[in-house]
């Protein structure tokens, strides 16, 4: 049981002549909150589709748990998905059903669990993203861009993940609220013990949140260690990432 | 694989001690949690101890299972490890469901007026457009540099132009169908001449502009509403609004403009198609001449009965064009709405169309008949 969460192993990406990663290998372990960084069109969110299997690498293999995400046999792959839970970055929540239904929507799928303990368990991952019990049978069009990442979270959090992906989760929010939900996040995750993988370009969101961090520039990963091991290696892209971080420490 | 919950009981100093082990996680829980939760439900009712010491991992679902199965509060003697007291504990918060609300609000008057409230709504709003647009097209007098006639031209390209095709498919398939039905009952007569009567009035009159309005509908209407209604899911019409561009000019007004425009040309190239498929239907099954036909259509059918398929075609693109657009302005910011604007526009579009081709049969029933 000691392999690696998310084993990335020598992962090419082509869109036509493009090439966006060039054998990039990564390994995240259990308990582990990896945060992703690149400039932009640096392929981080395409790293972060082929990590969930919604994209397949022109070269190279991605394994969660241990099992290709792509793996040939549906049931595998199914039970592969069902073991962590993505949060997107504008929150992707189904616009035609309530708060309630949608958190309520993965755990229906399981079709084994009845209506009362479903309804309860919603109300629970309500109150675990501080969100009030009477905010369920509000539609995504009536939240706020906060409430949306919230109710998001919980859909995410429903089957009670053992790896929580997020795509720029602080993105669109303001710094204060910004700062809860990263609070947030890092309060569930010492509670619940997933695993984060998260793509982000906002700096106190990752110092907040990552205890890991990679970086990639130029098709290749540049850096990956923690983040005073990252900012101490000598590339372009990293210094200038972290300037504004560096200069505070230095003054 | 993880261990799956479990449970076993043993008697000591004439109590039950029940202890769980295994991990107690929604993964793994047995595919019906209910039958555990029959089981744990009679064990508490036995007033039995609870040893939690072995359980692995305690998630919320084990951990509801286990606070609903002790009847939403704690057990007399339990020995629960501190981390999995704090996962009950949230479980502990979770408010009892509310008694089940009284349905109120199905008796059939409710629903009726409801209905009628619905569609009095519905009209407010399709005269409240279309006076709109009768103040845009007279502040356009005004102002002709403002016409908004790239989307005019857009739109009289991708309802009309693009639409040649398949209304010349149906109306000679039409054409050829009502010609060949009909000559089968005039042969009965003798009365063969008389079938360019029947295709000329019936095509030219009736059914020319109506099968123009269906196709119309189904094709560019439906478009129009999903148009509009994505615009307004994502925004743009407020986008447009903020900019201080008028979404009846801009987005409304060309769209109507252009199909009061194209929905006569179309009638008049469906019905030539209609004439036609009658014509050739006609030449092969009642041996009738190709020149006594073209000879005899403009004495069956009076010019008066061009002009009211034209005036047909006008009304009915107006039509559709306005309800297109009215429906799309309804669509609320969710794709289920999306859906059922789009449908509710092509239905309502059609049906109103076929009202008013029944308003026009009645108000022109003394026009354009042959002596």
């Amino acid at each position: 049981m000691n392999e690696p969460v998310i084993d990335v192993r020598g992962v090419w990406t082509r869109f036509g002549e493009t090439v966006v990663h060039e054998d990039i290998s990564l390994a995240v372990e259990r308990g582990e909150m990896l945060g992703l960084v690149g400039g932009s069109g640096s392929g981080k969110t395409t790293l972060l589709r082929e990590v969930v299997g919604l994209l397949r690498p022109s070269r190279g293999e991605v394994r969660l748990f241990g099992r290709p995400i792509l793996d040939p046999d549906p049931d595998v792959r199914r039970e592969v998905r069902r073991r962590f839970g993505m949060l997107f970055q504008q929150g992707a929540l189904f616009s035609a059903l309530s708060v309630f239904d949608n958190i309520a929507f993965p755990l229906r799928e399981l079709k084994r669990l009845d209506e009362p303990l479903i309804r309860d368990l919603v109300l629970m991952k309500m109150a675990m993203v501080e969100l009030a019990p009477e905010m369920a049978g509000l539609m995504p069009a009536e939240l706020s861009g906060g409430m949306v990442k919230r109710v998001a979270l919980a859909r995410a959090l429903a089957l009670e993940p053992e790896l929580l992906v997020l795509d720029e989760p602080t993105a669109g929010l303001d710094p204060d609220r910004s700062e809860n939900f990263v609070k947030l996040i890092r309060t569930l995750q010492r509670e619940l013990d997933f695993t984060v993988i998260m793509v982000t370009h906002d700096l106190a969101t990752l110092a907040g949140l990552a205890s890991r961090v990679a970086a990639l520039s130029e098709r290749r990963l540049v850096a990956h260690g923690t983040l005073e091991e990252v900012m101490a290696v000598d590339h372009p892209f990293v210094r200038s990432f972290f300037a504004s971080l560096r200069r505070p420490a230095g003054a | 694989m993880l261990p799956p919950a479990a449970i076993s009981c043993e008697a000591r100093d004439g109590r039950q001690i029940v202890r769980l082990s295994g991990h107690w996680t929604l993964a793994a829980l047995p595919p019906s949690p209910a039958a555990l939760e029959a089981q744990l439900r009679g064990l508490a009712d036995a007033a039995a101890s609870w040893d939690l010491s072995q359980v692995g991992r305690l998630d919320s679902a084990g951990a509801l299972l286990l606070w609903r199965a002790w009847g939403r509060r704690w057990p007399a003697a339990a020995e629960i490890p501190e981390a999995h007291r704090r996962v009950l504990m949230r479980a502990e918060s979770v408010p009892a469901p509310p008694p089940a609300r009284a349905g109120g609000g199905r008796h059939p008057l409710l629903a009726a007026g409801r209905l009628a409230l619905l569609a009095g709504g519905h009209l407010r709003d399709l005269v409240a457009l279309a006076g709109q647009l009768v103040l845009d097209l007279l502040w356009l007098f005004a102002n002709p540099r403002q016409a908004p006639l790239r989307e005019f031209s857009a739109t009289l390209y991708k309802s009309g132009a693009m639409a040649l095709p398949v209304t010349a498919l149906v109306g000679f398939l039409i054409g050829v169908v009502v010609s060949y039905l009909s000559s089968l009952q005039l042969s009965l007569f003798g009365a063969e001449a008389f079938i360019v009567n029947i295709l000329g009035m019936s095509i030219i009159r009736e059914l020319g502009p109506v099968l123009v309005a269906v196709l119309v509908a189904g094709r560019s209407g439906s478009a129009m509403t999903a148009q509009i209604g994505v615009m307004r899911v994502t925004e743009e019409i407020d986008a447009l609004a903020t900019m201080g561009v008028s979404r009846s000019l801009r987005l409304v007004l060309p769209k109507v403009a252009a199909l009061a425009l194209a929905m006569p040309l179309l009638v008049v190239w469906c019905s030539a198609a209609g004439v036609f498929g009658g014509l050739v239907a006609a030449n092969l099954q009642l041996d009738l001449s190709w020149g006594f036909f073209i000879e005899a259509l403009p004495r069956a059918v009076p010019l008066p009965n061009l002009w009211i398929g034209l005036a047909k075609g006008f009304v009915f693109g107006l039509l559709i064009g306005l309800v297109a657009c009215h429906f799309g302005l309804r669509v609320k910011p969710n794709t289920e709405s999306l859906s059922t604007m789009t449908t509710s526009a092509v239905v309502s579009s059609i049906t109103i169309v076929i009202l008013a081709d029944a308003v026009f049969a009645i108000l022109t029933r003394n026009v354009g008949l042959p002596l």
